[in-house]
């Protein structure tokens, strides 16, 4: 060891005499599990807010393919069994899926990107839960599957689509929609903690896409005549969730549809935050 | 011309190399247009049965015209990203010093498309084929729907290029492929253009993309239709998209 | 909620203690290869090595965001594995990048700090204000930080660390990619806030100058370990003597340069032909040398004398200069492959 200069012996000299310990600084209480959630949230809001490219594409484009195949398909309820509504009410359901797809490409990208950054670190340096942290980091996102669901909904109503299920069914629909959203978020949070980049984010993106197709976005299942597509569709989760949205439009109170969709969503949601949870641990290490 | 067949080649050939050599960009331009086979041709086949849907080779082949066309601008449309990459990169600039004939780059990276565009376009007739595809189109027909692939897939390009070269940034990308997209499935994807009803028929009447998807549909079932307005059109649509790309490079050129 | 930040035992009285620390990382080399050091409080402790040395790799153990292979630290008197909550209320720290989000205003970054130290909300707004007004970013607190210029993000990263009043400051690299006006103002604020408030800071560089005019201590580490520790006036006074680097105007002709210098001190070579000798007779053996030279008739290109820098030290430890040294390493500073600790790049 290297003699002390005369500073560092007073230094020495003035920590042990103070008994104190040499690194305290200020006497802090940690901060509650909702302070932290709150915190976090309130800047995931700010954030997505403030990125009006990332709340208005997701708004767009979703509703630009409702009105597409909304009309494009129109003929399709000519085919014998196919439920006594227009096609553009059938179709209504799919743009609430579409839209939690990009809820989670976004929630996903943004954590990625705080870790690319080097910000996930700053915030491994603060009491911060990791729990909190996910918790916040998806409050931006449900805000955003909140408005997305409302707009999809007031469009739909306004270019003549009825609610079989009537306002209470609405509000029901947006509940599931925003669950659904809340669920998909969770998957873009695990991406990100998994792999750390926006890219890889963003490289699941189609796949997500890819789900939607292959399910009963565009028929009912039982009037899908390829048998293997139909298959698929009913082994396709993302069924049962369009199906649970579009039974409180086109049918009213379907309970088995509705238990389906919900159970669903429900799943999705533990599975994804679960992994997400650990995926968490694993990222925020700190001793 | 010597020139710019030079400077074409060149580019052309990177652009092809690159591509290849890249699974991650390759993979999927052919992977997404075998995916809305399957999702359209397998989801929506009962569409078939709608009445008065009266396509004789059947609702595979219906759909294979469409996604073989889809293929075809989307391949165009994949080259505008790399082209607003090449501008983010810098390497941009390095061709625009290099190249003795400018428009000779334009040229290359549509080049580089098509050659792409028709190893896409093969995997998915084979896998329309293997799907059970009916083709009651003869060999000239057969290569009318080449043709009509080749050209969508030029305009395509050309357009991308254009947009990529006025805005030099891969922030550029939604721009190029929106407007794509748009045109494409305002055309009669699903049903034929008379089983269309409301707006959307207004649109897909004079929607350009409806005569080439008309008479991609024509040759395939072995009875052409539109044909002349559909190589019209897409003349058409290659020389305004060749003057806009022109156009393109020159803000390109005033940038530096 | 617990009382945090109120230190543990330490028999020595050091800010920071290290002893044998090590960190492997898979299929790579040991990127801290058993290092030992001590901070006294309110010491300026500059670490100083090339780019893959491992400075950043100890920050980030010290710092708890990486687990140490093994060997011990404490930090504030705190165990940096058993107790990292205690040592992370006891530190600040910026890390290499200055890990901002330019979404947000610096006003925000600062209340969002204060909020999840657990300040009370009038106290948060006053730190802020404070700390806006101690870096100088007033004015431009509620403009989004992705306008601001690579100073103003170095001093919000600066402030953002001071937010809870820690004793212990980490700075990894902190005027990498600043203008010299800029490095200047940092270093006066890092200055001040060891001497007037008796900070103890941990500063990692790879630039020369900077432990030079700030650190009380010198560390140099290279491939992992610390090969000379002392300060900046010792590590050179061990150097001693000037040297003289000589380039032979015909590379072909270096070792006999070097066989003809060799009696004169300590040689050294570099890969580009240079050599290096010490003059432990100081100044006055140059015209010797000169001669010597001459009789042999041997050409130089270039003959330059150089008193003792920290540079000087490095190669005499390590036989390479500083600058460029890093750059035969495969990467950067820091985990050469696998985690970089806390929340970047896990494989």
């Amino acid at each position: 060891m290297v003699p002390r200069t005369g500073r560092e012996a007073v230094g020495v000299a003035a920590a042990s005499s103070a008994a104190a310990p040499v690194g305290g600084g200020l006497a802090l209480a940690e901060p509650s599990l909702l302070e932290q959630v709150g915190a976090v949230a309130r800047r995931s809001v700010v954030r997505t807010f403030r990125q009006r490219a990332l709340l208005i594409f997701p708004l767009i484009f979703p509703l630009l393919l409702f009105a597409i195949n909304g009309s494009a398909l129109g003929a399709a309820r000519k085919i014998p069994g196919f439920p006594d509504v227009s096609y553009r009410d059938f179709a209504l359901a799919i743009p609430f899926i579409q839209g939690a797809l990009f809820v989670a490409v976004t929630a996903g990208t943004d954590l990625a990107r705080d870790i690319e950054s080097g910000f996930f670190n700053r915030l491994a340096l603060t009491p911060l839960r990791g729990s909190a942290l996910l918790a916040g980091q998806l409050g931006g996102a449900v805000l955003v599957a909140c408005v997305q669901s409302l707009v999809y909904l007031g469009v739909g109503l306004a270019t003549g689509v009825g609610i079989a299920s009537g306002f209470l069914g609405a509000l029901v629909l947006l509940a599931l929609s925003i669950l659904i959203a809340f669920g998909f978020a969770g998957l873009g949070a695990l991406l990100a903690l998994r792999f750390g980049t926006g890219e890889a984010v963003q490289g699941f993106f189609p796949l997500l896409f890819v789900t939607i197709f292959l399910s009963s976005s565009n028929l009912p299942r039982n009037l899908i005549k390829t048998d293997w597509f139909k298959e698929v569709a009913t082994y396709n989760p993302v069924s049962y969730l369009i199906e649970g949205v579009r039974s409180l439009i086109i049918t009213g109170w379907d309970g088995e549809a509705l238990a389906l969709g919900f159970g669903f969503a429900l799943v999705l949601c533990v599975l994804t935050l679960s992994f997400a949870g650990a995926a968490m641990k694993n990222r925020l290490v700190r001793t | 011309m010597r020139r710019f067949l030079f400077v074409a080649r060149g580019v052309a050939w990177r652009s092809v190399h690159n591509t290849f050599a890249n699974p991650a960009i390759i993979l999927p331009s052919i992977i997404f247009p075998l995916f809305f086979l399957a999702a359209f041709a397998g989801g929506l086949s009962s569409i078939s049965g709608v009445p008065n849907f009266d396509y004789k080779p059947g609702y595979t082949a219906f759909q294979y015209a469409f996604v073989l066309l889809q293929s075809s601008a989307f391949g165009g449309v994949f080259t505008g990203f790399a082209v607003a990459r090449d501008f983010d990169s810098g390497f941009a600039r390095r061709l625009m010093l290099s190249a003795p004939q400018r428009s000779g780059i334009i040229a290359g990276y549509a080049g580089g498309a098509l050659v792409r565009w028709l190893v896409t376009g093969a995997v998915v007739t084979v896998a329309a084929l293997v799907a059970g595809m009916s083709v009651e189109g003869g060999g000239v027909e057969l290569i009318g729907l080449l043709g009509l692939g080749v050209l969508v897939n030029i305009a395509a390009a050309l357009w991308a290029c254009g947009v990529a070269m006025f805005l030099r940034t891969e922030q550029a990308g939604a721009l190029i492929q929106m407007p794509v997209f748009i045109v494409l499935f305002l055309a009669p994807v699903f049903v034929p253009l008379h089983l269309l009803t409301g707006w959307i028929h207004a649109v897909a009447r004079v929607n350009p993309a409806t005569a080439a998807l008309e008479a991609a549909r024509g040759f395939i079932a072995g009875s052409p239709v539109k044909v002349a307005l559909a190589f019209a059109v897409l003349a058409g649509a290659i020389a305004l998209m060749a003057a806009f790309s022109r156009r393109g490079l020159a803000s390109a050129e005033r940038a530096g | 909620m617990s009382a945090r930040g109120t230190g543990g035992a330490n028999g020595t009285g050091a800010a920071i203690e290290v002893e044998q620390l090590v960190r492997e990382f898979k299929k790579g080399p040991r990127a801290v290869d058993g290092i030992d050091l001590s901070v006294s409080p309110g010491e300026i402790y500059g670490f100083l090595g090339p780019n893959g040395a491992g400075k950043s790799t100890t920050v980030l153990m010290l710092t708890t965001l990486l687990p140490p292979t093994s060997g011990t630290a404490r930090v504030g008197g705190y165990d940096i594995v058993r107790d990292g909550a205690h040592v992370r209320a006891s530190i600040g720290a910026a890390l290499q990048e200055a890990a901002l989000d330019a979404i947000l205003t610096g006003r925000e970054h600062l209340r969002l700090q204060a909020t999840l130290q657990g300040m009370p909300k009038a106290e948060r707004i006053a730190r802020s204000e404070e700390l806006l007004e101690r870096v100088g970013l007033t004015e431009a607190a509620d403009r989004r930080v992705g306008g601001y210029s690579g100073g103003m993000k170095r001093r919000l990263d600066l402030a953002l660390a001071l937010v809870h009043r820690p004793r212990i400051l980490f700075l990894d690299e902190p005027t990498t990619g600043l203008d010299p006006q800029s490095r200047s103002a940092l270093w006066e604020e890092v200055a001040r806030l060891a001497h007037e408030e008796g900070m103890t800071v941990f500063l990692t560089t790879q630039y020369l100058e900077e432990a030079d005019a700030l650190a009380d201590r010198v560390g140099i580490i290279d491939r992992g370990t610390i090969v000379a520790e002392g300060t900046p006036a010792q590590l050179k006074a061990e150097i001693g003597s000037p040297t003289v680097e000589v380039v032979p105007a015909d590379a072909g002709e270096a070792d006999a340069l070097a066989g003809r210098l060799e009696g004169f001190g300590t040689l050294a070579r570099n890969g580009r032909g240079a050599v290096t000798v010490q003059l432990p007779g100081g100044e006055s053996q140059l015209a010797e040398i000169v001669r010597a030279l001459d009789q042999a008739q041997l050409k130089v290109a270039a003959l330059q004398l150089h008193q003792p820098s920290l540079d000087d030290v490095f190669l005499a430890k390590t036989g390479r200069k500083l600058e460029g040294a890093g750059d035969e390493e495969q990467d950067g500073d820091g985990p050469a492959d696998g985690a970089r600790g806390g929340g970047r790049g896990r494989r």
